[in-house]
């Protein structure tokens, strides 16, 4: 029995929307080991001294939250959860609007933090790269207000925070072009501040020539499994990287089948072919 | 002289932010800076430019009634609302022309234009980009075959990388005794990762950049022409 391609794609399909939904549904509990990578980013969050103002920047649109929400609730979760104080900030449109259900995720957990003084959302500046170099002089002159348009010399947290220079470590989750690069490229290579950050699966490997022994990236999250590796770190149990890796990993082994069934097919196809041939020579 | 203005702009902004790089001094740092915030305004009159951009092309599209004209006019709809209720109440904390739209947040717990983004957009959003996992699963099905030494080493390669990308990778493995590291898959990915992958980035990063190099001094020195809008 022959199957059309259009049917196996259709079959494909619903296996692997099955694949995804059914361990959504019911859990299996795989665990995750923590790699190299994710451990850096830890470590250096983890080794700033309390009361450290670190920046938070959303360089994503929600077509990748899916991947790099969990990394900045897990972020920012565990940079409150050493006293460090948070700015939001955003090198992509939509990034100021992650960043609000990211502080609401967690007010919950943190209902003593204060908007003002323990984090603030600067919201959305054009430009990339260039307006990193500019923080790197003055930070009012870029950000005259935060996003509810109250001006930076009355919010409190950033009372001594001038430029880039008087950020303890920068954390960008981006998912393209501006992001990561230019934080490193204009903070890191500029100023000396320490970068780390997060970006989907497809896009680590392009980042990771950064890590190297000049610290321009500390540590990176590559991915969901990273996302949930990084909450393992911090004890966050009911995470939500945590949560959704089994549906990924089930999805992961299926396409590893259908790579293996596609292999097995080119090779009977060829077999069949071959013996007409031979039966035709004979 | 039409012409000949922008070639000079461009040769004198050009130098000055060259030479900035290596004298990080006045007057060139100055220039500099002053340039910074020039490309920053002009940035967001570009976003500007983008939207009436998009309000022209997608409105001729439904003027002209062409293929699929329907989901253009959906576009500008969605465009429209989402600029209306954004200018009326506000988002997030940014109060609107009405106020904060204390009555509408109160029924629908957020304001409009929040409500939308966080309950329609972001959702539409994200299931685009997931479609893309059922595309790859039916790649993965048709391309990944061994055919060649180079496939063969691809598929390999890809195997071992979307195993370690898993937590079904790590217990695969995890019985393995932990002084043959490199039998673990997720160590195994990360060396791949790290080493030949990084290998082959840096070659990739290094010729991008001087492909960038050579296409800015084209600009600079007035060879490249496109972007004065073609050779005419």
């Amino acid at each position: 029995m022959s199957i059309s391609p259009q049917t196996e794609r259709r079959i494909i399909y619903l296996v692997l929307f099955l694949a995804v939904l059914l361990p959504l549904l019911f859990p299996i509990g795989w665990r995750t080991e923590s790699s190299p990578h994710v451990r850096m980013a830890h470590k250096l969050v983890e080794q700033s001294p309390a009361g450290s103002v670190a920046i938070v920047s959303f360089d994503y649109d929600p077509a990748s939250m899916t991947e790099l929400q969990p990394m900045a609730v897990a972020m920012i979760d565990h940079a409150w959860s050493k006293g460090h104080k948070v700015i939001a900030t955003a090198l992509w449109p939509q990034g100021p609007q992650l960043a609000d259900q990211a502080f609401r995720a967690l007010s919950e957990k943190y209902p003593e933090k204060q908007y003002g003084v323990d984090y603030v959302n600067l919201g959305y500046k054009v430009g990339g790269m260039v307006t990193i170099q500019a923080m790197g002089r003055s930070l009012v002159e870029v950000y005259p207000t935060d996003t509810g348009g109250t001006a930076l010399n009355q919010i409190p947290m950033l009372a001594k925070v001038n430029t880039l220079r008087d950020i303890a470590y920068i954390s960008s989750l981006s998912s393209g072009d501006p992001g990561i690069k230019q934080w490193v490229m204009a903070a890191h290579d500029m100023y000396n501040v320490p970068v780390t950050g997060g970006t989907t699966a497809i896009s680590a490997p392009g980042f990771i020539p950064y890590i190297n022994s000049q610290n321009q990236l500390i540590g990176l999250l590559g991915g969901l499994k990273a996302a949930a590796e990084y909450e393992g770190l911090i004890g966050m149990e009911n995470g939500s990287a945590t949560a959704k890796m089994d549906s990924q990993s089930v999805a992961h082994l299926l396409i590893l089948i259908f790579i293996a069934i596609g292999n097995y097919k080119v090779w009977r196809n060829k077999r069949i072919k071959r013996t007409q041939d031979l039966k035709e020579e004979i | 002289m039409k012409r000949n203005i922008p070639l000079i702009i461009v040769f004198l902004a050009g130098l000055v932010v060259f030479a900035s790089e290596f004298i990080p001094h006045r007057p060139f740092s100055q220039i500099n800076e002053t340039l910074e915030r020039w490309f920053m305004i002009i940035s967001g009159f570009a976003m500007f430019l983008g939207q009436v951009s998009l309000l022209r092309v997608n409105g001729a599209k439904i003027k002209n009634k062409v293929k699929d004209w329907p989901y253009y006019l959906a576009g500008m709809i969605s465009f429209a609302l989402m600029l209306i209720f954004g200018l009326l109440w506000g988002m997030e904390k940014t109060d609107g022309i009405l106020g904060d739209g204390a009555s509408i947040q109160a029924w629908l717990g957020l304001k409009p234009f929040d409500y939308l983004f966080e309950n329609v957009y972001q959702h539409l959003s994200a299931t685009m980009f997931a479609l893309l996992a059922f595309y790859i699963a039916s790649a993965a099905y048709r391309a990944f075959i061994i055919r060649s030494f180079e496939s063969n080493l691809l598929m390999i390669t890809a195997v071992i990388v979307i195993l370690g990308r898993s937590s079904f990778g790590t217990m695969l493995t995890g019985w393995i005794p932990n002084n043959l590291p490199l039998l673990h898959l997720p160590n195994l990915t990360d060396f791949i990762m790290e080493f030949p992958n990084s290998a082959a980035q840096r070659a990739i990063m290094i010729s991008a950049a001087l492909g960038i190099v050579g296409s800015s001094l084209r600009i600079i020195l007035g060879i490249e022409r496109s972007y004065l809008g073609g050779d005419k």
